[in-house]
């Protein structure tokens, strides 16, 4: 899956939705793959107001990528500047997680992912 | 300007909503001006619809990825009688023809639910003759192509019928996107299973979401993929889950979902699919606001799925209803942790599972954002399930596909701006949604009832 996906992925149990360290999820042993997409301006701008700034700089980070702005760029700045489009299109649209986990920080349930597929299902005791 | 739209000739309830979504999705202005539809058998006898329209290029633009609409032509006149339709071509369009006087054309007729001898063929073709079009005939990709369409009653043939119901003249300008069913056809398709929503209908159910270039959109029961794949050919960015994640997984090499995504290179458009089940989603939600900015905090522009029905297994939701019960621990080992773990699942209703939809759907979709989702209904009134409703959406449209004892139905709604939400509605609404909580399976799922009852009425 995308890196992007990841930003709209939170833990799935009840009782972690209220709190802030269920999002975003934390990957662990994360194994990744690059898929080669046209880079889309346009798909960028409209993404841009539906991601968690905040949330995507610590993927990012947690990922190995460049450290983001500590601000999301407006859509004009982001229409304007090749760079950030670039990596921004690298990062979200072309980077896959294909094995590995991800942790919540609130309850610490590790979701796995194989062949790209996170398993967000959950065991009775945690419905 | 008037244009003829000439549809080809099935699901008739879909026509009318998908040049809407099109409109919409192309920004073009279009007003409907005749189309008729039977009510009563939801069937419609004519394939002819007029519509008005800013330009031939909005024509163009309206038509291009539509999957019902054959062609579009330019309306010179109609008319119930031959006559009619000259005087209204001699009437609407003389300063038209001097464009035409030199290139190729052709002549064709068009006899829906008839028949002509060769020799009326030439007499009706030839009854255009004042046109005085002077380029050559071609008959092979000409400049330019007139056609006289008629429309016929059903069985005129057998009933020895001598005259159309209504002729229409039109010039030819663009054919819709009837070769895109067949590039996605099931048949040809490396990955589908018996659930699998066939090419046609799921790119039409991509229209009335208006998936589009740029716009995110996702299917809560991905199964194989099919609404993806058809969201994506239109260029949208996709994103799907299951409850069951071999139907994403597939047989791990060339059939997958992933596999039809590259079968058809619209790799770019797969955003993501993970396993997860509806009522215990892990996409990030905020509580339904009434003031937002229409898109911040939300996330899809539409949402596409076809819920399982229910019938063969009744709806199963993640959970146990023994907690004693020691699934979790199998030998001492924590099953749960294994990668292809599915935990057993407790019957889930059909009305309750409706109700999830809707509400995730409020919550993620940007204003404007679409949901369009298929559901089962009886064909008898009395056993008919309503169709469901919330005060954030707006039923957009109703499209049916009729069976012998059921049909399934088309339901799109857009989500409506907070500001124009009446909040008291949603309070009644909620309300509602907690007395579905401890009712039976069947109570539950009317369909899955009606079903096993063979849809007979009970008394
Ligand atoms: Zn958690």
């Amino acid at each position: 899956m995308k890196v992007l996906t990841l930003n709209f992925l939170s833990c799935a149990v009840k009782t972690c939705k209220s709190s802030s360290d269920s999002f975003p999820l934390h990957p662990k042993e994360a194994e990744l793959a690059k898929d080669d997409v046209e880079i889309n301006p346009q798909l960028l701008v409209n993404v841009l107001p539906r991601i968690d700034w905040a949330a995507l700089r610590t993927t990012s980070t947690e990922l190995g990528f460049p450290t983001l702005p500590d601000q999301p760029p407006t859509a004009e700045e982001l229409e304007a500047d090749e760079k950030m489009l670039q990596e921004l299109h690298t990062l979200l649209m072309e980077m896959q997680i294909v094995e590995g986990k991800l942790v919540c920080g609130h309850c610490g349930h590790e979701y796995a992912i194989r062949e790209g597929i996170a398993n967000f299902l959950l065991p009775s005791h945690l419905v | 300007m008037d244009y003829l739209i000439r549809f080809s000739q099935s699901h008739e309830t879909f026509r009318l909503p998908e040049i809407q979504a099109l409109a919409v999705i192309e920004g073009v202005d279009l007003k409907v001006v005749s189309y008729s539809l039977d009510p009563a058998t939801n069937t419609s006898e004519s394939p002819f619809c007029i519509v008005t329209l800013p330009s031939e290029d909005a024509a163009k633009r309206l038509i291009r990825r539509s999957i019902l609409v054959q062609t579009i032509h330019g309306l010179w006149g109609s008319g119930p009688t031959l006559e009619d339709v000259h005087a209204s071509v001699q009437f609407r369009t003389p300063q038209f023809w001097s464009r035409y006087l030199t290139c190729s054309f052709k002549f064709t007729l068009d006899s829906y639910q008839g028949s002509r001898t060769s020799e009326e063929k030439v007499r009706l073709i030839n009854s255009f003759s004042y046109l005085a079009f002077a380029g050559p005939i071609v008959m092979k990709n000409p400049d330019e192509e007139f056609i006289l369409f008629e429309d016929w009653p059903w069985g005129s043939t057998v009933q020895g019928i001598k005259e159309p119901k209504h002729y229409y003249f039109g010039r030819y300008i663009a054919t819709g996107a009837r070769d895109m069913p067949k590039k996605l056809d099931l048949k040809k398709r490396r990955y589908i299973s018996t659930t699998s929503m066939d090419s046609e209908l799921a790119l039409v159910t991509a229209n009335l979401a208006l998936a589009a270039p740029g716009k995110l959109m996702y299917d809560p029961f991905v199964g194989t993929g099919s609404f993806p794949i058809a969201c994506a050919q239109f260029g949208a960015l996709t994103f799907g889950s299951d409850i069951d994640g071999r139907s994403i997984r597939g047989d791990s090499k060339k059939n997958t979902l992933r596999g039809n995504f590259e079968q058809y290179g619209l790799l770019g458009g797969l955003g993501g699919m993970f396993t997860a089940d509806l009522t215990n989603t892990p996409i990030r939600r905020k509580p339904l606001g009434t003031n937002s900015d229409g898109v911040r905090g939300r996330i899809f522009d539409g949402i596409v799925c076809d819920p399982p029905y229910g019938v063969r297994e009744g709806l199963r939701v993640l959970g146990v209803r023994d907690p004693e019960k020691t699934w979790v621990t199998s030998k001492g080992k924590e099953m749960y942790k294994l990668p292809d773990f599915i935990p057993p699942r407790k019957p889930y209703s059909f009305l309750a599972m409706l109700d999830d939809i809707l509400q995730f759907s409020a919550q993620t979709l940007v204003d404007e954002g679409r949901l369009s989702f298929w559901m089962p209904t009886a064909n008898d009134e009395d056993q008919e399930i309503p169709v469901p409703s919330h005060p954030y959406l707006e039923t957009v449209s109703v499209c049916t596909q009729v069976f012998n004892k059921w049909s399934r139905r088309l339901i799109t709604y857009r989500r409506i701006p907070d500001a124009q939400v009446d909040q008291e509605a949603m309070k009644r609404w909620e309300a509602e949604r907690e007395k579905l909580v401890g009712k039976t399976a069947d109570e539950l799922n009317p369909f899955r009832k009606a079903y096993f009852n063979k849809f007979e009425v009970e008394n």
